[in-house]
């Protein structure tokens, strides 16, 4: 097989062994680009792509590569969210979870994944550059709004990446592209140099071949960061440790709301085969109830967008980016704001100013607060009782291009099993459990209290151990 | 909840985004069918509920008040669309 078709985990070993190297390892990855990016366009700024030199030899990633969203700031090299207002900027610094990953000795791949633009959107046909698409079937959109992420590591452009998720943008391509993808605890990874969408709600997170890589890739990026305000002073298990391939005991919980009308009858059986399949493993599993499920997607439509409006302020022609020609100050923060930002940027904002602005505050923003504490509460209830809760992660598997352009109410209730997880603060992975008919991925969802990623590496890793799904790999 | 054209214009300009006409006759159809759909929280009784501002328990998070490095003037100054010695340079804000 191909160096590139590897896991990182076998990679890192054969690294340790000497059997490779990482410029080996690189031009693995510049071959596939070569041969498939033209149908997948995962990546951006394509032409920008140059072989990386530099890593930290000492380190244990031992200089493989990882490929990285376009919102998390890369010295040097560009970093634009995929949106036309950050036209060539290049940060001056490193975020912390890129300075750790060098830190490691991982290479920072020299291409940055597609997104869509500030993370707006569950499809990444909002990236400025156009959306990437589906490796398991290129008509079909890879989610998003890490799509570019899922799509490298699905397509084998990647051997691993890092997104990031404020509504599910990394659970969901995770899920349609037949890849792993986690979501951590809220302040568990740093958000400094992550650039912003929702404060309150972002967190970056790992996109695998397996629940291994993701382990390994989490104890490294997770921690305290002094930059970052909301990191938690936690420590940071060994996820490593957590692989036991045993849930023998273990109750998990089924919530009642997820499973009604709207959810894809091929999707909903493949949930409960592997349900079933976790009870073969022997955990138990219970229905339960999460009552404020129907408020999860309006209540995050007023505070994402509300936290939106504000972190984009920043983003007026002054200091970096594009700036519009103007003959007044007003004229040009309003016009670079016209032109810099796409369609769903906009409607975010103007949706976000809306619900913070005079007379409007207390009825929308205020309450979609209150109605939050509601929502974080019915999960602790849960977990009182059980160690984790499994559900679908989309009620649908990837939808064509196009499909969902016209309507974005539509595209926003596609979020629906993912939302409430960031509301609440959770952990939360999706892994492969399946196919349809029409050979789409299906991705299980495994959320776990705060701080208990070990539970979710656990039952994850479990279920993979005992299942093929992730050695399934798209035709391309 | 509705949301006529005359708020669109005007949280446009608390928003600092200039609007077309057409975007504006969009917008207004999209928004009005996105906050119909937010309304479903008017609902429920939120009385004694505390709002969760934070998600996490920790608060005043603050670090001692001793200076340290940042960044160089010449890395902030890197990425900007006009710049003038030390300065960015913007159209004329004082009349």
């Amino acid at each position: 097989m191909e160096l590139n078709k590897l896991t990182a985990h076998q990679l890192l070993d054969q690294l340790a062994s000497k059997k490779t190297t990482p410029e080996a390892i690189e031009e693995s990855l510049h071959a596939q680009i070569k041969k498939t990016e033209q149908k997948v366009r995962a990546y951006v700024r394509s032409d920008e792509i140059k072989k990386i030199t530099k890593y930290n030899p000492a380190g244990q990633l031992q200089g493989l590569p990882i490929t990285i969203k376009d919102n998390i700031c890369t010295q040097g090299a560009k970093t634009e969210c995929c949106s036309k207002i950050l036209t060539d900027f290049c940060p001056p610094y490193d975020a912390t979870v890129i300075s750790k990953l060098k830190a490691a000795g991982a290479e920072i791949f020299s291409l940055k994944a597609n997104m869509d633009e500030f993370a707006f959107g569950s499809s990444t046909e909002n990236s400025y550059y156009g959306p990437s698409a589906n490796p398991w079937n290129l008509e079909c959109v890879p989610g998003g709004s890490s799509g570019g992420s899922a799509a490298a590591v699905a397509s084998d452009e990647a051997i691993w990446a890092l997104g990031s998720d404020t509504g599910g943008s990394i659970r969901q391509p995770a899920a349609f592209c037949g890849v792993v993808g986690l979501k951590p605890t809220y302040g568990r990874v740093s958000r400094f140099g992550l650039i912003a969408f929702a404060s309150s709600l972002d967190q970056i997170g790992p996109i695998t071949k397996d629940v291994e890589d993701a382990a390994i890739l989490s104890k490294i990026i997770s921690g305290y960061d002094p930059c970052d305000s909301t990191s938690v002073n936690v420590a940071v298990a060994d996820y490593t440790k957590s692989l036991t391939k045993d849930i023998k005991g273990l109750k998990i919980g089924i919530p009642k709301e997820y499973f009604v009308q709207g959810l894809d009858p091929e999707v909903k059986t493949i949930i409960e085969e592997a349900i079933q399949k976790l009870q073969s493993l022997g955990a138990t599993s219970k229905s339960v109830s999460l009552p404020h499920t129907e408020y999860a997607v309006p209540v995050y439509y007023i505070i994402a967008t509300a936290e939106a409006s504000s972190n984009l302020a920043r983003f007026d022609g002054v200091q970096y980016g594009y700036r519009a020609k103007s003959e007044n100050l007003m004229q040009m923060y309003k016009l670079t704001r016209a032109q810099g930002f796409g369609d769903e940027a906009k409607r975010r904002i103007l949706l976000g100013t809306f619900a913070l602005s005079h007379g409007y505050y207390d009825a929308y923003y205020l309450r979609a607060l209150k109605v939050r504490t509601l929502i974080k509460q019915d999960f602790e209830q849960v977990f009182k009782d059980f160690d984790c809760i499994v559900s679908p992660v989309s009620p649908t598997p990837a939808f064509k291009m196009g499909e969902r352009t016209a309507d974005p109410l539509k595209m926003y209730l596609s979020d629906i099993y993912t939302i409430s997880v960031n509301l609440a603060g959770i952990p939360a992975i999706s892994i492969p459990c399946g196919f349809t008919k029409k050979g789409l991925p299906v991705g299980l969802q495994i959320m776990a209290k705060h701080f208990d990623e070990e539970m979710i590496f656990r039952v994850a890793h479990t279920f993979e151990q005992n299942t093929e799904w992730h050695k399934v790999k798209p035709k391309l | 909840m509705s949301i006529d054209k005359d708020t669109i214009k005007h949280v446009s300009h608390l928003a600092r985004i200039e609007l077309q006409p057409e975007e504006l006759e969009k917008l207004s159809g999209q928004l009005h069918d996105i906050l119909g759909f937010i309304d479903k929280i008017s609902v429920l009784n939120i009385e004694n509920v505390a709002p969760a501002s934070h998600i996490l328990p920790i608060s005043n998070v603050l670090r001692e008040d001793k200076p340290q490095s940042s960044l160089s003037t010449e890395k902030v100054l890197a990425n900007a669309p006009s710049k003038k010695g030390s300065y960015f340079s913007v159209p004329k804000i004082i009349e």
